[in-house]
């Protein structure tokens, strides 16, 4: 088993013509033959997307049309910034059940209409600002590299790309893998919190173990802790190994990520680590070592 | 970005904000006629940095005179002294370094009669995803002090997709306005919003909104930020950008489309992702050192850029050595690994360098590294990385 996507997951491309669109297409029809298709293109309805393995898949004028002829479940958006909003917004009106938005740069205010719409409607929206989701050996949607992934028992959520990266590959070598990755995004407004997907982790059978990435800014970790806090007392429990970057990011500067600031008293590390340690998860000091820290708390060290 | 607060004035102004009238100081021939622009009898000399505290700011200079960053002068001759004496010195503030920051611009306002000084600000909550209000009745304070001394004594009212009168009544009530002062507010909360959400602004703060004698309010000091994400809709606030505020070598990486902050440290990071950039960061401080900067080259980098970070992290003197650590998922390590070596090539790089390269195409990556004659110290992990440099920077 797995979360939000597996091979029977039909996967539809906002922004399949252009260039990051095409080239994610085509990794993504490599991956163990995830099921992409079709694309969207305002312009360019009617014509056929041709993959460099020869799969060609059909652009429909919207993703309504899209749905309606394909039945796709997910949608993955490749659409520039000034126009992601708007694009995750034709996906909340076809209602389609999961939108990943990867754009990174989309104004926060945009997402803050976004948020509204997405709160009255039957969608889930992963992002944006984030490398998508991957369960290994059946689907991937967004820009992970596929090669790094085992199939096996660990759900990595994470707010950073390249952390999601790590915790993967290092999970991988010590022989646990993964059931699902999910990159959550980096933007302060944003679809999807850490709470849900660790509500769905939990509930999956195949997940026996998570490992939670966070950073600076916000409070969403320290609201993910006390929820985890709450299912453990209800005796709803996996062992889990935590990471928060950005111990050493000065105070008032955005570290990259729009969401990743510590203002207004709120988001430093330290209250982070210490509300997650303080609900059982193993916070590793070093980004390094988040696959030998869970083989540790599997041995019970 | 940040713009100055006369800036933000006259954005809040264009919306409809009750601001006093004022002159800005762009250089020392603009005083004489920026006072005499003003009636009196009172006048306020305002230092135009992108810090906070100013007033209770100190100046490094003695001949700046012992008092803050925002000076009160009741005659002309006194405005004129208090101008010249701040104008080109530096300011030491609770948010800026202890270098301070240079006061190249002024803004000279007209006084105001003040009967109480009340908090307000906007932003977007990030808890509900909505744009809400703080207003407390305790202006000119730190408001992270009132919220962890007083926490009753802030509103924050989250609204929706305009300030309903509700809304605008509800703030009133929190900020205690009465009479004219409440009508005001009715008008000036939307107001504001409209402001904030037509210009994609990230935080509009106004600390302290005054209740005059007259019972009127008034726009004190304003502190106003945009969201970079946004600013391409903008044209006219990308127009108020002041680069005389911002680090040389930021604004450099801002023009080759990286995200880099200068730090104190010593060693110089080169890293893919936000987070992971953090995280080479956090643990090079784990291992005893201290970095230089954080450097996000982000997911597509080509050698060009990669050459051209590097160039920007060598302009920090204080660097004794770098980092270099990419997880490429989109981008590859061999394409990271000829930039690394154009661009050692270019800077005649003389510090030692670590190269930790994971990801797609990771084998013609190292193979390129270990192939050139250049002296590049290859790591596993970022463990092994973060050690490999510390040693290095401190045999050095």
């Amino acid at each position: 088993m797995s979360i939000l996507i597996d091979q029977n997951t039909k996967v539809l491309v906002q922004g399949l013509t252009g260039k990051t669109g095409s080239f994610h297409t085509n990794q993504a029809l490599d991956y163990f033959g995830t099921q992409m298709v079709a694309g969207t293109h305002p312009k360019k309805a009617g014509s056929v997307w041709t993959a460099d393995n020869g799969t060609e898949l059909p652009i429909y004028a919207n993703a309504a049309e899209a749905r309606e002829a394909t039945g796709a479940d997910a949608t993955v958006i490749y659409v520039p910034p000034a126009g992601a909003a708007a694009a995750i917004e034709e996906a909340i009106d076809a209602e389609i059940p999961l939108i990943v938005c990867i754009t990174e740069g989309v104004p926060v205010l945009d997402m803050v209409r976004v948020k509204a719409k997405l709160d009255n409607s039957s969608s889930r929206l992963i992002g944006p600002n984030c490398p998508g989701v991957l369960t290994p050996e059946a689907c991937k949607i967004g820009i992970m590299p596929g090669k790094i992934f085992k199939k096996g028992s660990v759900g990595v959520v994470s707010r950073s790309g390249t952390l999601t990266y790590e915790a993967v590959y290092q999970t991988s070598q010590v022989g646990l893998g993964q059931t699902t990755a999910v990159g959550i995004g980096g933007d302060p407004v944003k679809g999807t919190e850490f709470i849900d997907m660790l509500e769905m982790f939990l509930a999956d059978e195949a997940t026996e173990q998570i490992i939670m990435i966070g950073e600076i800014g916000g409070t969403a970790e320290e609201e993910a802790a006390q929820f985890l806090r709450d299912e453990a007392a209800r005796g709803r429990q996996k062992p889990m190994v935590g990471f928060i970057a950005g111990r050493t990011a000065p105070k008032g500067r955005t570290m990259g990520h729009a969401g990743a600031i510590v203002s207004g008293g709120q988001g430093d590390a330290e209250s982070k680590i210490a509300a997650m340690e303080a609900a059982g998860i193993r916070v590793s000091p070093s980004p390094a070592r988040l696959g030998t820290t869970m083989v540790e708390v599997l041995k019970g060290v | 970005m940040n713009i100055h607060e006369y800036q933000a004035k006259a954005v809040l102004k264009s919306f409809g904000a009750p601001v006093a009238t004022g002159a800005p100081v762009l250089t020392e021939d603009d005083i004489e006629a920026a006072i005499d622009s003003l009636p009196g009898p009172l006048w306020v000399v305002k230092s135009q940095i992108h810090a906070g505290g100013r007033g209770k700011g100190r100046f490094i200079e003695s001949e700046a005179g012992e008092k803050g960053g925002v000076r009160l002068a009741f005659s002309k001759e006194e405005a004129r002294q208090h101008a010249e004496a701040m104008l080109g010195h530096h300011l030491v503030t609770a948010q800026t370094s202890a270098e301070g920051k240079q006061v190249n611009r002024l803004y000279i306002e007209d006084g105001a009669d003040i009967d109480r000084e009340l908090y307000l600000s906007i932003l977007v909550d990030r808890g509900t995803g909505q744009v809400a209000f703080v207003a407390s009745t305790e202006g000119g304070m730190d408001i992270e002090q009132v919220a962890h001394e007083t926490p009753e004594k802030i509103l924050t009212l989250p609204v929706g997709a305009s300030v309903s009168e509700e809304d605008a009544a509800a703030l009133c009530d929190a900020l205690r306005l009465e009479g004219t002062a409440r009508q005001d507010g009715m008008s000036l909360f939307p107001n504001l919003y409209r402001a904030f959400t037509e210009k994609d602004m990230s935080m509009l703060e106004i600390n302290p909104l005054i209740v005059m004698t007259d019972n009127h309010l008034r726009v004190l000091d304003a502190k106003v930020s945009f969201d970079g994400n946004a600013l391409f809709r903008h044209p006219d606030i990308l127009e108020l950008r002041d680069t005389t505020e911002e680090d040389e070598k930021e604004i450099e990486a801002s023009e080759w489309d990286l995200a880099y902050i200068a730090l104190d440290g010593t060693i110089g990071c080169m890293v893919n992702g936000a987070g992971l950039a953090m995280a080479t960061m956090d643990i090079i401080k784990l291992y005893g050192e201290e970095p230089a900067n954080f450097c996000d080259v982000g997911g597509g980098a080509d050698a060009a850029k990669v050459a051209a970070a590097f160039k920007i992290i060598m302009k920090d003197p204080n660097v004794k050595g770098i980092l270099v650590n990419i997880f490429g998922g989109i981008m590859k390590c061999d394409v990271i690994a000829e930039g690394v070596i154009q661009a050692v090539k270019e800077t005649n790089l003389s510090v030692p360098l670590v190269v930790r390269l994971e990801g797609t195409n990771v084998d013609q990556g190292k193979a390129i590294l270990a192939g050139s004659d250049l002296n590049i110290i290859p790591a596993d992990d970022l463990d092994d990385a973060a050690q490999k440099i510390v040693a290095a920077v401190k045999g050095a």
